[in-house]
C-alpha cells in the first residue's frame, strides 16, 4: 500500500457521498459491498518524520458516513463479541450513517468512557474488526468496516464541539476505594466504580496522568491533550486524584485500607519492568530501555529541547530490539528526535511481528529499516564506555513453538557488525515488584503478575487487579477489560457492604 | 506540592532546605530518598537523599550541591515557594543492625544522606567511627551533627585546612590493620571516592557499604537508567538500592554512565547561564 494525500481520499469518498446520500434505508447488502474501504487520511510520511503532530488525521463528517454505510448491521454481530469492553458497534455505526453522531458518542459510551484513546490505539484488526463479516465476505481484514476509525470520529467529534457529556453518578454511598495507578486499567475502573456513588481516589506515581498513555504512546500516535481531555471527564464526576503518590512506599498498601478507610484497592500499576537482554556491552552508555527513552521523550517531553530539563541522547543511527508496538513508537520516535538512520531489528520475520500493521506501515513509509531473521549478539563500545556498534547473529525459523509462531534458530557464525551509536531495547516488560514485595501474602505467579480469580480478585480480600500486571505486557484495551471486570465485583462487594449494614442497623 | 520552610546555605555551593512532606516524613527510613522537579511540564526528575524527617513537623531535609540546571534553580528558590513534584520515600532503606565495630565515611555532600544512617547505627548499638572529609575546610557540612553520634571522630581535607591534611582513604586503611577491624564501613560520597574505600576496605575483607547516586527517571523500577552492574548481575539502584556491595560494584561503568548526558547539559546549562544574564541586566 503506499500513502494516498488526505485530499484525495476525500475527493474519492465525496463523489460516493453524493451518490448515497440519504438513501442509507434503501441500500442493499451488495450495494453496501461495494463501497470501498474509506483510507485513514494521514500526514504526509515525509513530514511527519520530523514532527510530532498525530499521525492520522481522521475522518471528515462525510468519510464517517460514507464508511459507516458499510456496514451490514449484520444480526449475529460478531464484532461485539470481538470487543473486550462489549461496545454496541453495529448500533453506534448506525448512527453516524444517519449522520446522528451524537447519540453514536451516547452509545459507545455506555460501554467505554475512553473511546478517542481506544480509537487510536486498539488493534482492531484482531478484535472488532478481526471478526466482521465485510472483511470476511472480502478475504482481507484490511476491507472490514473501520470500527477503530469510526470511533475515534465520534468521540472527536463530541470533543471538538467542547461538549463532553459528564456521566451520571449515584448518590453517594459513602464507600471509598483506592486506584493505584492511572493507566487504562485504573481509569475505568474509577468511572465504573463511581456511577454507584462510591468515592474514588487515583493513586499515581508520576506527576501527570494516564499511566503508559502519557509516558509510552508517543505524541504522534496518541496525544498528550486528547488523554488529558478524556480524563477531565472523570475529574468532572467527582473522582480524586494524588498525583506523586507512590503506593507501597509513600503509603503502604495494607495502610490504605487499615489506617485510610478504603474499602476496596484496585491494583493497575502496569507492566513497569524493563526486560533486557542479557547480553555482553548492555550497560554502555548509549543503550536505553524503550521505557526510559520513551518516557524521557513523552512523559518529560524532551521532544521539546528548548523548554524541557530532561535531556534526550543524540543520536545518528540508532536500532531498536523487538517487533511490538514498542519497539515501533521507539523507533519513530528515534526519527522525530533527529535520528539518521533507524533500524528495527527482530529475530523472526515480518509475519510473526505482534506490532499492529498500521504501525509497521507507518514505521517503512517514515524510512525506518526492518531487519528481520537478525538479533543482537552483544554491543560493542569505545574507551569511553560509548555505544559505537553492535554484533548481530543471522536467524532462521525452525519448528513453532509454545505461542505457536516458528521458533528463530540462530546460524552459527553468521556474525556481522553495524556501526551505531543507540540501543534501545524494546522486547517486554516484566511486572514491577514494588508493590508485591510490601504484601507477601498478595500471590503472584513466576513472571512476578499478580494472580487474581475470574472477577479479577487478587489473594488478599478486598484487593483486586487488572491490565498488565496481571496480563504481563499486552494492550490499552485489555486492560481496560480487565478493569470493566473488576469494577463489577468491587460495585458488588460494596453493594453487600452496604446491604449488611443496613441489617445491622434495622437488627440494633 | 510542597512548601520550603526552611533554607541554609552550608558552603558555597550547598545548601540546606526543609520541605513540608508529612506522609514522607512519616513514612521514610535511613538510606531512602526522594525525587524532585522544579517544573511540573518541564522539569527534570533527580533524586535526593532525605538527610532528616520530622514526622510531628510533616517536614523532611535535604541538603543538596548545586551542580547542574535544577540544583542552581533549586537554590534560588525560597522559604514559602512550593516545589511542585516531590515523591518519595523511594528506594530500599538501609539495613541497621548491630555489627559491632562500624566506620561511616563521608565525602562532600556524601556527609548529608550518611548523617540519619549513622544516628540508626548508634541507636542500634554499633560502636561508630566517623570520618568526613572534603577539599577544604569551607566545604565540611553537618561537622558538629556528627561529632554527636560518633564514638571516634576524624576530618580530613585534600588541602590540610583542617582536620588531617589526607584523604579518607588514609584513616580508613588505619582503621583496617587496627585490632579489632571494623565488621561493616559504610561509605557515602563522589564515586571515585567510594571506589578507593571499597579498593581500600577490599584486602581487608572488610564489609563495605556504598550509597550510589545514578540518573534517574521514575524512581520507580520502571526505566532502568540507574541500572549499575553488581558482582556480574544488573541491579536498579531506585528499587534494589541505593545501596550496595562496594566490593561487587563496576564503578568505572557507573561514572561512564553518570556522564551520559554530560554534553548536553553542558550546552542547556551554557544557554541558561545566557537566559540568567540576560534576565539580569534587564533589571539593571
Amino acid at each position: 500500500m503506499t500513502y494516498v494525500p488526505p485530499e484525495v481520499i476525500e475527493e474519492k469518498v465525496l463523489e460516493i457521498y453524493e451518490d448515497i446520500k440519504g438513501r442509507y434505508a434503501e441500500l442493499k447488502n451488495k450495494d453496501k459491498l461495494k463501497i470501498p474501504t474509506v483510507e485513514m487520511p494521514a500526514q504526509d510520511p515525509h513530514v511527519r518524520a520530523h514532527n510530532l503532530e498525530e499521525v492520522a488525521i481522521g475522518y471528515t463528517l462525510e468519510e464517517a458516513i460514507v464508511e459507516a454505510n458499510r456496514c451490514l448491521q449484520c444480526p449475529t454481530q460478531p464484532c461485539i463479541d470481538g470487543c473486550p469492553v462489549r461496545i454496541d458497534i453495529p448500533a453506534f455505526i448506525e448512527k453516524i450513517a444517519l449522520n446522528e453522531i451524537q447519540q453514536s458518542v451516547d452509545i459507545i459510551k455506555e460501554a467505554s468512557l475512553l473511546p478517542a484513546i481506544c480509537g487510536r490505539v486498539c488493534p482492531q484488526e484482531s478484535q472488532c474488526q478481526a471478526t466482521c463479516i465485510v472483511g470476511k465476505a472480502k478475504k482481507d481484514v484490511d476491507k472490514a468496516v473501520a470500527i477503530g476509525r469510526l470511533e475515534r470520529f465520534a468521540a472527536d467529534w463530541e470533543r471538538e464541539r467542547g461538549a463532553i457529556k459528564v456521566p451520571e453518578v449515584k448518590p453517594e454511598t459513602g464507600k471509598k476505594v483506592a486506584i493505584v495507578g492511572s493507566g487504562p486499567a485504573g481509569l475505568v475502573v474509577a468511572a465504573d466504580v463511581r456511577r454507584e456513588g462510591h468515592d474514588v481516589t487515583i493513586f499515581e506515581a508520576f506527576h501527570k496522568l494516564g499511566g503508559v498513555m502519557r509516558y509510552g504512546i508517543p505524541e504522534f500516535r496518541l496525544p498528550n491533550d486528547i488523554v488529558d481531555i478524556e480524563i477531565s471527564t472523570l475529574k468532572k464526576m467527582g473522582i480524586k486524584f494524588q498525583m506523586n503518590y507512590v503506593v507501597g512506599r509513600t503509603r503502604k498498601l495494607t495502610d490504605l485500607m487499615a489506617k485510610d478507610g478504603f474499602d476496596a484497592v484496585f491494583l493497575g500499576t502496569g507492566a513497569g519492568l524493563p526486560i533486557f537482554m542479557g547480553i555482553e556491552g548492555e550497560n554502555l552508555v548509549g543503550v536505553f530501555s524503550a521505557n526510559e527513552y520513551l518516557t524521557r521523550a513523552n512523559l518529560m517531553r524532551a521532544f521539546d529541547r528548548e523548554h524541557a530539563d530532561t535531556p534526550i541522547y543524540k543520536s545518528k543511527v540508532v536500532a531498536v530490539l523487538g517487533g511490538g508496538n514498542v519497539a515501533m513508537d521507539s523507533a519513530r520516535m528515534a526519527l522525530r528526535l533527529g535520528a539518521e538512520k533507524v533500524y528495527v531489528i527482530y529475530r523472526r520475520t515480518e509475519v510473526e511481528m505482534p506490532a499492529r500493521k498500521e504501525e509497521v506501515l507507518h514505521a517503512k513509509e517514515e524510512g525506518i529499516e526492518f531487519h528481520f531473521l537478525q538479533n543482537a549478539k552483544r554491543i560493542l563500545g569505545d574507551e569511553k564506555g560509548r555505544v559505537v556498534g553492535m554484533e548481530c547473529l543471522r536467524y532462521e525459523l525452525g519448528e513453532p513453538d509454545a505461542s505457536g509462531r516458528r521458533r528463530p534458530v540462530v546460524i552459527e557464525g553468521s556474525e556481522f557488525t553495524i556501526d551505531l551509536d543507540t540501543v534501545i531495547v524494546a522486547i517486554g516488560n516484566g511486572s514491577n515488584p514494588l508493590i508485591s514485595q510490601t504484601v507477601p501474602e498478595l500471590k503472584v505467579n513466576k513472571w512476578g503478575n499478580i494472580v487474581v480469580n475470574e472477577k479479577q480478585k487478587s489473594s488478599v480480600d478486598k484487593i483486586y487487579a487488572g491490565g498488565d500486571i496481571v496480563l504481563g505486557a499486552a494492550t490499552v484495551i485489555l486492560a481496560m477489560g480487565e478493569g470493566r471486570k473488576a469494577a463489577a465485583s468491587i460495585n458488588e462487594l460494596l453493594a453487600e457492604n452496604v446491604e449488611t449494614e443496613k441489617e445491622a442497623e434495622i437488627n440494633s | 506540592m510542597s512548601k520550603i520552610l526552611y533554607k541554609e546555605q552550608l558552603s558555597e555551593n550547598v545548601y540546606l532546605m526543609r520541605l513540608e512532606a508529612p506522609l514522607i516524613a512519616e513514612e521514610r527510613k535511613a538510606g531512602q530518598f526522594i525525587i524532585l522537579q522544579i517544573d511540573e511540564d518541564f522539569g527534570e526528575r533527580i533524586p535526593l537523599t532525605i538527610a532528616d524527617a520530622n514526622a510531628e513537623e510533616g517536614s523532611i531535609t535535604i541538603i543538596f550541591q548545586v551542580v547542574g540546571l535544577t540544583t542552581e534553580e533549586l537554590s534560588l528558590m525560597n522559604v514559602g515557594d512550593a516545589i511542585p513534584v516531590l515523591v518519595g520515600p523511594l528506594g530500599t532503606p538501609t539495613h541497621i543492625k548491630n555489627y559491632g565495630n562500624v566506620v561511616c565515611v563521608g565525602g562532600g555532600i556524601g556527609v548529608a544522606p550518611l548523617h540519619p544512617i549513622a544516628e540508626a547505627l548508634k541507636a542500634a548499638g554499633n560502636n561508630v567511627t566517623i570520618i568526613i572529609g572534603a577539599r577544604n575546610k569551607e566545604l565540611i557540612i553537618l561537622e558538629d551533627e556528627m561529632k554527636k553520634i560518633a564514638d571516634e571522630f576524624i576530618i580530613c581535607t585534600d588541602d590540610g585546612s583542617y582536620g588531617r591534611k589526607a584523604l579518607v582513604t588514609e584513616p580508613l586503611k588505619e582503621l583496617c590493620e587496627r585490632d579489632p577491624k571494623p565488621d561493616m564501613v559504610i561509605a557515602i560520597g563522589p564515586p571515585i571516592m567510594m571506589k578507593f574505600c571499597s579498593e581500600t576496605t577490599r584486602p581487608y575483607k572488610v564489609f563495605t557499604q556504598v550509597s550510589l547516586n545514578t540518573i534517574m527517571v521514575d524512581g520507580t523500577g520502571m526505566c532502568g537508567g540507574c541500572r549499575v552492574n553488581v558482582g556480574g548481575e544488573v541491579k536498579f539502584v531506585c528499587v534494589d538500592g541505593p545501596e550496595f556491595d562496594g566490593h561487587l560494584v563496576d564503578f568505572d561503568n557507573m561514572m561512564q554512565r553518570l556522564n551520559a548526558f554530560k554534553d548536553i547539559e553542558e550546552e542547556k546549562h551554557h544557554c541558561h547561564i545566557d537566559k540568567l544574564v540576560e534576565l539580569k541586566e534587564k533589571e539593571l
